[in-house]
C-alpha cells in the first residue's frame, strides 16, 4: 500500500464543488489540516455511487483539524480539534 | 361494518384489530428501494430469505452490545489495549459477528480529550455495536451544529467540559465507523463487569454524555 502522505504531514484539502457524490464535506474543503492516521485503502465512493467498481482503491487519511482553522468565528478554546476520514485525492501537500 | 355488529349502546365506528397501515402514496424512495430489492432477488445476488435475515441481525443489535464491550475494556486492561489497536479482534473475540460491516475504530475519551461522533454527509454510526442510530443523530440540527459548536451542543444535552478539556469532533465521512470508549465513572471501583456495563449509556458511547455514576 503506498500512500502520499505521511503521519503528521500538513496537508490542504482540495476546494471546489464538483458534481457527483462528494464524500468531502464542504466545510473542510480548503482548509489545512494535519494528517493523523492512515486508515487503508478502499474503493472509490464517488465511482461506486454511479454503478462503477471503484478501482483502483484510494488511500484513505484520517485528518485533524483545528477549530479555529475552519470556522473564523469558533467560540470554544484553541486546542478544540475536529478529524475526518478524507481520501488522497481530495488532498494536497503543503510546504 | 354490518348492522349486526350494532349490538351494543354506542353508535360509533370501533375496530380493536386494525391493521397497521402506513399513510399515503408511496414516496420516490421507497418506490426506488422496493424496484431495486425486487431486481436483486430476481436477479439472485440475494434471496428474500438473505434479506431477512440481514435486517433481523441489524435490528437485533443494541447498545447493550456495545455497554459489554466498554466494561470488558474496563476491567480487561489487554482487552482495552486490543481493543484500541485492533477492535475487530477484539470485539469477535467476545463472541460478536461483525460479518461484513465497515472497519470499527475506537476512540478513548480520557480526562483531557474528549471525542464526540457525528455523520454530517449522513448517518454512518456503530451500528455493529450500538445497532440503529437514535433519530436526533440523524437530524439535520445535530449533524449540522455539532461541527461548528460542539460546546453549544454538549451543554444542550447537558455535559459540561472544561475550556482545559480538548474537544475533538470525529465526523465519519467515509469507510470507518467511530465508537467512543467513555472513561470509567468515579466510584465504580468494586462493580462487577454487569453492573459496570448497566452504567454505559448509547449517548456515552457516541460521545454526547458520560457513563452513568454508580448508586451511592
Amino acid at each position: 500500500m503506498t500512500y502520499a502522505f505521511q503521519v503528521g504531514q500538513t496537508v490542504r484539502v482540495k476546494g471546489g464543488d464538483p458534481p457527483g457524490h462528494i464524500r468531502t464535506p464542504a466545510y473542510l474543503r480548503g482548509k489545512l489540516g494535519l494528517v493523523e492516521s492512515l486508515q487503508g485503502e478502499f474503493r472509490n465512493p464517488e465511482e461506486l455511487a454511479y454503478g462503477k467498481d471503484g478501482r483502483p482503491l484510494r488511500p484513505l487519511y484520517l485528518v485533524r483539524f483545528r477549530q479555529t482553522d475552519i470556522w473564523s468565528g469558533y467560540q470554544g478554546p484553541a486546542t478544540d480539534t475536529l478529524s475526518a476520514d478524507i481520501y488522497e485525492h481530495w488532498l494536497d501537500a503543503e510546504e | 361494518m354490518s348492522a349486526d355488529h350494532h349490538d351494543h349502546d354506542h353508535d360509533h365506528d370501533h375496530d380493536d384489530h386494525a391493521a397497521i397501515e402506513e399513510g399515503g402514496p408511496p414516496t420516490e424512495f421507497e418506490l426506488l428501494e422496493r424496484a431495486i430489492r425486487e431486481l436483486l432477488i430476481e436477479k439472485e445476488v440475494f434471496s428474500a430469505d438473505d434479506l431477512r435475515r440481514q435486517v433481523d441481525r441489524t435490528d437485533s443489535v443494541s447498545p447493550a452490545d456495545g455497554a459489554k464491550v466498554v466494561a470488558r475494556a474496563w476491567t480487561d486492561p489487554a482487552f482495552k489495549t486490543q481493543l484500541l489497536a485492533d477492535p475487530k479482534t477484539a470485539i469477535e473475540s467476545l463472541g460478536y459477528d461483525v460479518g461484513p460491516a465497515p472497519n470499527l475504530v475506537v476512540l478513548e475519551n480520557t480526562s483531557t480529550l474528549h471525542h464526540v461522533v457525528v455523520c454530517t454527509l449522513c448517518s454512518c454510526y456503530p451500528r455493529v455495536l450500538l445497532g440503529p442510530p437514535p433519530d436526533w443523530y440523524k437530524s439535520k440540527e445535530y449533524r449540522g451544529r455539532v461541527v461548528v459548536d460542539p460546546r453549544g451542543v454538549l451543554h444542550e444535552f447537558g455535559t459540561e467540559l472544561s475550556d482545559q478539556v480538548e474537544i475533538k469532533v470525529v465526523d465519519s465521512t467515509a469507510d470507518m465507523r467511530y465508537l467512543v470508549l467513555p472513561p470509567r465513572p468515579a466510584g465504580s471501583e468494586n462493580l462487577s463487569e454487569q453492573a459496570l456495563a448497566a452504567l454505559v449509556t448509547r449517548d456515552c458511547m457516541v460521545g454526547v454524555t458520560f457513563p452513568d455514576r454508580p448508586a451511592q
